[in-house]
């Protein structure tokens, strides 16, 4: 089969690999119908996230139509089924998966050593990512395993185009539990930090979660126009300050909720000579995320309220105001995205018609000009939002 | 350390994963890949500036200027990193303003009176054929990843409600408090019916 396969920094080629066969009783494989690059691919692509090895396939964005099953699977999953793949592999019988945190499934990562090395806990397997979350052979390929599968899966209808069920695959649940974490009240203002895929879905989510203001904050026009359509008010960093908009538009106050949907890759720029600072310490290892974002959130987050972070991050951040968070009682809610917890009521809102994830879709290509995709989603060209492939 | 032998701590790829059969077209231009070798090629010259920058000079006939050289070689380590980095075309284009640098304080050492000249000669020849490199490197890679000028699109028509933004407004109020309470009481889903043990 061919697959996107990840070489080593900047270097992603469209390979032919040995298709993937059912190795436990509770897998799955399926023939992927869509795929997606997401932002946090890009981080792999960048080389930022350790434990990557020469030949992983790419990939956590995936669905598609079950062609084989293993017998643990019988009842759950059967040949024929059409199923969005979340990109959280999780064993739906740990103490983790009982209480709903699927990200932080005790079982799926097959890596567990490693990752109670690092992070001291084990957590999630993913697909497609890096060897701390199991090194998964990732979804944009013509086929994949899906381990578990008996419970990594959502069950979509035939009704609905790939294109509106997709993103339920990641970044529509990040948003969503984004902008759930901010446990919105009806008088508060949102203020969203990137306008990203996720960003936008967090501009939706909000918006649907009630929220009074949501500000959308990016110094991109095309992603600015697209969370102006979502209701969001736009706030373009490069042409105004942010804290003196945000106190604008709050009464001074400041925004009751913060979400970054930045996270390690922020934007460098002379403007914001801290960016400078941690983009020659990420270079020079010194730091690995370049964390802008938070500080200024802790700066203008009114006290009382609540930072939320689906953005990524890789490990050590420098010049974090943790006083600025502790003296406003701040509270910081984070983790990747425990996507099944949401994925039920999200289909059904997609059903009903209150939402329609397809929109972020700026680009549709074939597997084959995916490595191209990489460097135009990164170098943002072409006013690339979101790349979806069809192998 | 018995960890250093466990299977689970070591980062390798697992048995059955699939295998590459053959590679096929890739993400990285041949611009990208000679910016990358420039790159490696700065960084390798300014570790030989910096630690020896007195066989350098003795060569060129230019004894007494040990300083610029560890000078010059820091700054070809920092435009390594950069060629190396995600920022190849501002480390590329600090080579090239570097070349300029290297050629301005090389031109002196032309001089008859100086026994070594003909190793200056050879010199900038080098340096002239890379500084051609660098400027093709630094355009290639510049037209590959810069903007390419296009107007950006406007994207107000994908509000993503189908039914407008009035009808979803505030649609799922009722679950602005979902995060904090347990799972089983918030949602419906047959894997967690049981809640928590």
């Amino acid at each position: 089969m061919r697959a996107l396969v990840w070489h080593g920094k900047e270097d992603i080629r469209c390979d032919t690999v040995t298709d993937p066969e059912i190795e436990d009783a509770r897998d799955a494989i399926i023939k992927v119908t869509s795929c997606a690059i997401c932002g946090s691919d890009l981080h792999l692509f960048h080389n930022l996230i350790p434990a990557m090895l020469p030949g992983d396939i790419m990939g956590h964005e995936t669905m598609g139509e079950v062609v084989e099953v293993g017998k643990g699977c019988k009842g759950k999953l059967k040949k024929g089924d059409r199923i969005v793949v979340p990109f959280t592999i999780f064993c739906g019988e740990c103490e983790q998966c009982r209480r709903g945190n699927y990200s932080a499934c005790e079982t799926t990562n097959r890596k567990k050593g490693l990752a109670e090395k690092v992070f001291g806990h084990p957590v999630a397997g993913l697909f497609g990512y890096t060897h701390l979350t199991g090194g998964y052979p990732g979804g944009q390929a013509e086929y994949l395993r899906v381990p578990y599968a008996d419970t990594t899966h959502i069950k979509v209808p035939d009704s609905l185009s790939d294109e509106k069920l997709l993103f339920l695959s990641d970044i529509l649940p990040t948003g969503w539990q984004a902008a759930v974490a901010c446990e919105i009240e009806p008088s508060d203002t949102v203020a969203i930090w990137g306008c990203g895929p996720v960003g936008q879905m967090a501009i939706r989510s909000a918006i649907l979660l009630g929220a009074k203001q949501v500000i959308a904050i990016d110094c991109l026009p095309e992603r600015l126009s697209m969370a102006e359509a979502g209701g969001a008010v736009p706030v373009n960093f490069l042409e105004e300050s942010i804290i003196e908009r945000l106190n604008e538009l709050t009464d001074g106050k400041g925004p009751e909720k913060c979400i970054d949907s930045v996270g390690t890759e922020s934007h460098v720029s002379v403007s914001q000579p801290d960016t400078l600072l941690d983009r020659a310490k990420q270079m020079m290892m010194l730091e690995t995320d370049r964390p802008h974002v938070l500080r200024e959130m802790a700066y203008v987050c009114r006290p009382g309220g609540i930072l939320s972070i689906p953005g990524v991050y890789l490990g050590l951040i420098d010049k974090v105001p943790m006083g600025h968070i502790m003296n406003k009682g701040l509270t910081i809610r984070t983790g990747q995205t425990h996507v099944n917890r949401w994925t039920d009521d999200l289909l059904r809102r997609i059903e009903e018609g209150q939402l329609d994830p397809s929109f972020v879709i700026t680009h549709t290509v074939s597997l084959e000009d995916g490595p191209e995709m990489y460097n135009v989603f990164r170098d943002k060209q072409d006013s690339c939002i979101k790349v979806v492939l069809k192998p | 350390m018995p960890y250093l032998t466990d299977l689970t701590t070591r980062i390798a790829r697992t048995e059955g994963d699939p295998k590459i059969i053959s590679t096929g077209p890739g993400s990285l231009s041949p611009a990208d890949r000679l910016g990358k070798a420039l790159g490696w090629f700065s960084f390798g010259l300014g570790l030989a500036e910096l630690i020896a920058p007195r066989q350098i000079t003795r060569a060129l006939g230019m004894e007494g200027k040990e300083g610029l050289v560890r000078a010059y070689g820091a700054r070809e380590i920092g435009a390594g990193m950069l060629c190396l980095s995600i920022d190849r075309q501002l480390g590329l284009w600090n080579r090239v303003g570097g070349d300029g640098i290297d050629i301005a304080t090389l031109l002196p050492g032309l001089r008859s009176d100086n026994p070594k000249r003909d190793n200056v000669m050879i010199a900038l020849v080098v340096v002239l054929g890379i500084t051609a490199l660098d400027v093709l490197a630094a355009q290639a890679t510049t037209a590959r990843h810069g903007g390419n000028g296009a107007e950006p699109r406007s994207y107000r028509d994908r509000s993503g409600y189908p039914k407008g933004i009035e009808h979803s407004r505030g649609a799922a109020k009722n679950m602005a408090h979902a995060m904090a309470k347990p799972i089983y009481q918030t949602l419906k889903n047959p894997m967690v019916a049981h809640g928590p043990q």
